[in-house]
């Protein structure tokens, strides 16, 4: 059964169709790259998935359970996760801080609770190494590489125990190291069978980690194929329109 | 392993209240160097502790205001309103706690219009609590009809001995801040509530995506703020023993830059409770020391001045290094 499972979704704002019948499926340790030019539906797919706005027609099924987001919270409950393009990390704060903002453990009795940094540290510490990542908790983020913050950010949708992720851009603004680093992420997440979206635009990274490649363009699906399948070339061809559907 | 940014050590002397605490020792050195008769007295020493123990415990609240990203302009002018409040229900023959409560409350309602206008209405904090500073000044003066409060009723005796009293040589003030710095540097370095303020101060976006109440937490600052502009009131009035609606008029400035000295930065996300204290600390002991060396105390204000942009520059040149 899919992780994620979308049925004829469709967005309109007012007059202009946004997403129009659009059908998608996520399966459990699968990571789909889902590409597409500016307006092409990409982000509104993913608001509608992360619980921004609601479909206008379509259902949304959850392990087979059609499911209705009415906020981002109701989305998070079920296990989606979103890692924004930029990161929404408070650069003041140290790793773990970051790992637990808003979900703070603490210790003490009654009202009287005070921040458990330390056993906040030591899991972070434990999220990081299970991402291989070298990030250290009690570091501040603002001295941190564009790697090291995406650790950060995929940190936090694993304390929740997030079963869905959404990936917005995560390659899109650090250096060809990094980006390398960002993809093992990635494939570490895949192994421990979480379902990625990975919204890009950068072909390689897409052909490097993606097992399934979704192109939408003008708000319609034009094509959902094993990766291996196809080909950078194909995949421009179909984002242009110079290639109508695969 | 350790790098010399993540010892204590290392984390101490990279802070400003480290170095403000250092100008501090220093300018008293050499002051009593200068005016040994005159300088290091307990005489001297209680009134300077007392002239910067009340605005030490506004700069308290700023500070929670200033974490999240905010300013709060009308802290002066809510001293001088919570001031009046209380001078009035002693006038009028009510015990000493109902005149404190009635200050408190008074403060709390000016909190509340600034916090619901900027944090739920999205209002900038400048402008709100720039209107705030005009309002309750006018309220203050309406209110006491332009005059000077002091007969204080029956429970004035008390009022008067909460306020102006001393224990062991110091001002009760000043023991109020001591105790104030304390807890509001517990509640900024060990609760959720004060990881929350820094989160908002650092990236208020990503504090909301994440779950953090940014709401209500700012608006909570904005009441904290003007609670300890109105406790700082109820502190003043006893020991003057009278309570005029001018009270608090310009403090905003002095309150600001002890927050700003002390460490303090005005964008959000970096402060501390005794940055607070210390940035207090630092501007009295300029002013007494102009005074003492008979320099003409106007002069305060451009040291002053001159101190709040040195900070943000040192701030700015500390920030160029590690970014």
């Amino acid at each position: 059964m899919a992780a994620l499972e979308l049925k004829t979704i469709s967005k309109h704002f007012g007059a202009i169709e946004a997403l129009s019948h659009v059908d998608f499926a996520l399966e459990r340790g699968e990571i789909v790259g889902l590409m597409g030019d500016n307006g092409a539906g990409k982000s509104t797919l993913v608001k509608i998935i992360a619980g921004n706005f609601p479909p206008s027609g379509g259902t949304i099924l959850l392990e087979g359970r059609p499911v209705h987001f009415h906020k981002p919270g109701d989305a998070r409950a079920a296990g989606i996760e979103v890692v924004y393009q930029d990161l929404a990390l408070c650069n003041n704060l140290t790793a773990s801080a970051n790992v637990f903002l808003a979900r703070e453990k603490t210790r003490g009795f009654g009202p009287f609770r005070i921040l458990d940094n330390r056993a906040m540290n030591e899991r972070s510490r434990e999220l990081f190494a299970e991402l291989k990542s070298e990030t250290r908790p009690a570091e501040t983020v603002r001295m941190m590489s564009g790697g090291q913050r995406q650790a950060v950010a995929i940190a936090r949708t694993h304390l929740s125990q997030a079963r869905i992720v959404l990936m917005d851009e995560p390659t899109a603004a650090i250096s060809v190291r990094q980006v390398a680093e960002v993809l093992d992420l990635l494939r570490r997440l895949r192994e421990q069978g979480m379902a990625i979206v990975l919204i890009s635009h950068r072909m390689p990274d897409v052909f490097e980690v993606a097992d399934r490649v979704v192109v939408l363009r003008r708000g319609r699906k034009v094509a959902d194929k094993p990766i291996q399948d196809s080909s950078p070339e194909e995949v421009t061809g179909l984002i242009t329109g110079a290639i109508g559907t695969a | 392993m350790k790098t010399a940014g993540e010892s204590f050590i290392g984390k101490m002397i990279a802070a400003q209240p480290f170095w403000v605490t250092v100008a501090v020792l220093v300018i008293c050195a050499v002051m009593t160097y200068l005016q040994p008769a005159s300088f290091p007295t307990a005489d001297n020493f209680f009134n300077i502790t007392r002239n910067f123990a009340y605005i030490g415990i506004m700069a308290l609240g700023m500070m929670a205001v200033i974490i999240t990203g905010g300013i709060d302009l009308s802290v002066g002018s809510v001293m001088g309103l919570a001031g009046i409040i209380c001078g009035l229900v002693l006038q009028a023959g009510y015990p000493w706690w109902l005149a404190v409560l009635a200050g408190l409350g008074a403060g709390a309602l000016c909190g509340i219009v600034n916090g619901v206008l900027i944090a739920y209405v999205g209002l900038p904090s400048f402008v709100v609590t720039l209107g705030m500073l005009a309002a309750a000044r006018s309220f203050a003066v309406v209110l006491s009809e332009n005059k000077m409060i002091y007969e204080f009723g029956p429970d004035g005796d008390m009022f008067i001995a909460i306020g102006g009293g001393e224990i062991l040589g110091l001002s009760n003030m000043v023991w109020l801040l001591v105790a104030m710095t304390l807890v509001f540097g517990f509640v900024f370095r060990f609760t959720p509530w004060g990881r929350h303020l820094y989160a908002i101060g650092g990236n208020e976006a990503a504090a909301r995506l994440a779950g953090v109440p940014v709401n209500r937490i700012k608006l909570q600052a904005y009441i904290l703020c003007a609670l300890t502009s109105a406790i700082a009131a109820i502190m003043v009035v006893g020991w003057q023993g009278s309570a005029i609606n001018a009270l608090g008029t310009g403090y905003e400035l002095r309150v600001i830059a002890s927050a700003v000295i002390g460490g303090a930065n005005l964008m959000g996300g970096e402060g501390g409770a005794f940055a607070a204290f210390i940035g207090a600390t630092l501007i009295e002991v300029i002013r007494n020391s102009l005074l003492m060396a008979g320099i003409d105390s106007n002069w305060q204000g451009a040291f002053v001045g001159a101190f709040i942009v040195l900070a943000v520059l040192l701030e700015r040149i500390r920030g160029s290094r590690t970014d």
